[in-house]
């Protein structure tokens, strides 16, 4: 038996790994760690956009990719310098104790 | 002036000439008004000057006009103007009806207005307000002549309007006087409530005709066949507009209160202009009433109504002016009644000569008010007749002319309604000659009181004088009219149908004759002493009496049905709008929105993994909805 891998295993995979980094967004404290899941979610999306391209034969998903690349490079950049300018506020980058705007 | 009037038209005997002139008569008053308040507001010369240019430029008009229109039969209509259409239906002209109806009383309003503004230059001299009220009273006098010219209901409203709120400023043109700004207040509103009714008879003939020209109206109403019913609505409406202005029961109750403008302004309000205007309207629009057997009757008694009613009123007054307030209701309720009694030609000799006797009663009043610096307790005064001979001599013959002693001219029209009503309903036909004989008595008594017997106010007396002649000179060219006024007999011929008085039995106009003379006789007998006073009367009347002095508590009434009818459904509309419109309806979204706003505040916990929680949910509920439905 050929194992072709078909169009279904690439969105599986795609799938779980968004779950993954919702589940991390979700679970985890750390807003670092939040972050790089976020970064998960984004290639999770990435992954589905390349196979629907691939098995489609168009190249729009591709440049859909790059984009999304591009941008969630500016967004590392913005993200990452709040998280810093977070940190030498509150010395924490928890977000338990970002609550300061709740009722 | 010529010249400007010239360049219109060539053939300025009959041609062009007389249609300018019947704008410029029309609107000379208002240029007056318009260059006094604009421009010369602090030479008080020269606004007098204006005014009183204007009036008489107005009267020479209109004296033209009646002339050529009676002597030589010419008369001309100016071409109406376009002035307002709307869609196809309504269209709404600015004519002028110069028909023999309009001139006479054009000559009366602007004939009589003349003497009272040259009388108005002594009576007003020293007033801070000297050019404010020559201003007022050419509007006045504008509003008037538009009503008289008007050739469609429209139009005729528009001015009546106007009259309402000259008389408004008029009356209460001694503002910082609260009595004055009352009585301002008073007539205003009070006129308004008829108007209202007129209004609603316009528009309800409009349904019916779809034109407010009264000419196409006249041709128009026959072939219409409108019911009885419908036409004596409109009859009884257009009629509510005379009832307030001409100040018939039951909205006769501002015209007394009147009285606090100044005296002047009462002669013209009385006399010449708008308690004349319902009258004339009626006689304008006879046409429309005289089809209409309930709204005739109604008119009728009215008019009998207000005339025994206020002769009543007039005899227990203690003022000098109130007492002929008084009076002019009651003559206004005999033209009124003759209205009602299908004799529109009657009604407008009347108004004509009491105009000329009215405005000099009043004048007189206002000579002898001047004298006494501002009296007008008639029990102050008394012995006036030799210190003001000329102010006397007017007002007896007003007052003889007014109680209708022949060959004066109220003999003339009084006699021709009172035989008028003879001859279709004797009920009013005694109430009327009821307050012919009232009308006597407290003019009478009028004259006794205020120039025989000693004077009661020694002060007052000693420094009372002769007015200067700008005043007296106008009381003696009203008291000429008023002697002459009637003579003219034509004048009824000239409005339309032959007049009665010739077809009756000498008894009957003998009688008539003697009943003033009694109402006099009655009157010296009580009042004609040294020392007189209303004892007498008031023990025969009894408790009678106590009503009569409070007018029949018509005021009463009112101030009642304001504060509880009126009052009660202000409280409602108060409540309403207090607490349904605003607390429930304005209030209610206020604290809604915020009760709802306080608790979805609730959901911003501050836990961001809550909310990615949350967020992750809402997510895949939505794409299980989208793939799987």
């Amino acid at each position: 038996m050929t194992s072709t891998i078909t169009l279904n295993d690439y969105l599986i995979v795609s799938g779980l790994l968004f779950a993954l980094g919702i589940a991390g967004i979700i679970i985890r404290r750390n807003a670092l760690v939040i972050y790089m899941a976020l970064e998960m979610n984004l290639n999770a999306a990435n992954l589905a956009l390349i196979a629907f391209s691939k098995f489609n034969k168009l190249v729009e998903g591709q440049i859909l990719v790059f984009f999304i690349i591009a941008i969630a490079a500016a967004e590392v950049a913005v993200g990452l310098a709040i998280i810093v300018a977070l940190y030498r506020r509150k010395q924490s980058v928890s977000v338990d104790e970002l609550t300061t705007m709740r009722l | 002036m010529n010249h400007l009037i010239y360049m219109y038209g060539t053939d300025w005997g009959m041609g062009r000439f007389p249609i300018c002139s019947v704008w410029i008569l029309l609107f000379t008053p208002l240029v007056a008004t318009a260059l006094i308040t604009l421009f010369t507001k602090e030479h008080k010369g020269l606004s007098a000057a204006l005014s009183i240019g204007a009036i008489l430029l107005s009267f020479a008009l209109s004296l033209r006009l009646f002339l050529l229109f009676a002597l030589k039969g010419i008369q001309h209509e100016p071409h109406p103007f376009q002035w307002l259409v709307i869609g196809n239906s309504v269209r709404i002209e600015f004519g002028m009806t110069t028909d023999a109806l309009a001139l006479l009383m054009l000559l009366v309003v602007t004939g009589v207005g003349s003497a009272i503004h040259i009388y108005s230059l002594g009576y007003m001299k020293g007033d801070p307000g000297f050019s404010r009220f020559f201003a007022c009273m050419s509007l006045f006098t504008f509003s008037m002549l538009g009503i008289v010219i008007s050739s469609n209901f429209i139009q005729i409203f528009i001015f009546w309007e106007l009259v309402g709120l000259s008389s408004y400023l008029l009356i209460g043109y001694w503002f910082e006087k609260p009595s004055a700004a009352e009585a301002g207040k008073k007539a205003f509103l009070t006129t308004r409530i008829g108007d209202v009714g007129m209004m609603l008879g316009i528009l309800l003939l409009w349904s019916h005709a779809h034109t407010f020209e009264f000419t196409e109206l006249k041709a128009k109403l026959p072939s219409l066949d409108l019911s009885i019913g419908t036409l004596a609505l409109i009859g009884a409406l257009i009629f509510m507009g005379a009832v307030g202005k001409s100040a018939q029961v039951p909205l006769h109750v501002w015209l007394p209160d009147a009285m606090e403008g100044p005296t002047p302004v009462s002669a013209l309000i009385h006399a010449a202009t708008m308690v004349a205007a319902g009258v004339y309207m009626l006689c304008r629009v006879s046409w429309l009433i005289l089809p209409s057997e309930t709204a005739m009757w109604l008119i009728a008694w009215i008019g009998g109504i207000t005339a025994l009613m206020a002769a009543t009123i007039a005899i227990a007054q203690n003022d000098i002016k109130r007492i002929l307030a008084y009076s002019t209701l009651s003559q206004l309720g005999y033209m009124v009644m003759a209205v009602g009694l299908g004799g529109p030609t009657q009604a407008m000799f009347h108004l004509t000569t009491h105009a000329f006797f009215k405005a000099l009663l009043f004048l007189g009043a206002g000579s002898v008010i001047i004298a006494l610096h501002h009296e007008q307790d008639i029990w102050k005064m008394g012995g006036l007749r030799k210190k003001m001979p000329i102010t006397f001599w007017t007002f007896l013959i007003a007052t003889l002319a007014l109680a209708g002693v022949p060959p004066l001219s109220g003999f003339y029209s009084k006699d021709e309604i009172l035989l008028l009503a003879y001859e279709h309903n004797q009920v009013l036909f005694v109430m009327a000659v009821a307050a012919a004989f009232l009308t006597a008595y407290y003019m009478g008594r009028e004259v006794f009181v205020v120039f025989f017997g000693k004077s009661r106010d020694h002060h007052l007396y000693d420094h009372a004088h002769e007015s200067p002649w700008v005043m007296t000179l106008p009381l003696m060219f009203l008291a000429l009219l008023s002697i002459i006024g009637g003579w003219y007999s034509k004048v009824p011929d000239f409005l339309g149908p032959p007049h009665l008085a010739e077809h009756h039995s000498l008894l009957l106009t003998g009688g008539l004759i003697l009943v003033p003379l009694f109402g006099f006789l009655v009157a010296a007998k009580i009042y004609w002493k040294t020392d007189p006073s209303d004892a007498p009367v008031k023990a025969a009347l009894g408790k009678l009496w106590t009503w009569i002095e409070n007018k029949y508590y018509f005021d009463e009434l009112y101030a009642w049905i304001i504060k509880y009818v009126q009052g009660t459904i202000a409280t409602i509309c108060d409540v309403f709008d207090r607490w349904i419109l605003q607390r429930l309806g304005i209030g209610g979204l206020s604290v809604g929105t915020g009760l709802i706003g306080r608790t979805v505040r609730l959901l911003q916990t501050g836990s961001i993994s809550g909310y990615a929680f949350f967020f992750g949910l809402g997510a895949t509920l939505i794409i299980y909805y989208v793939v799987v439905r």
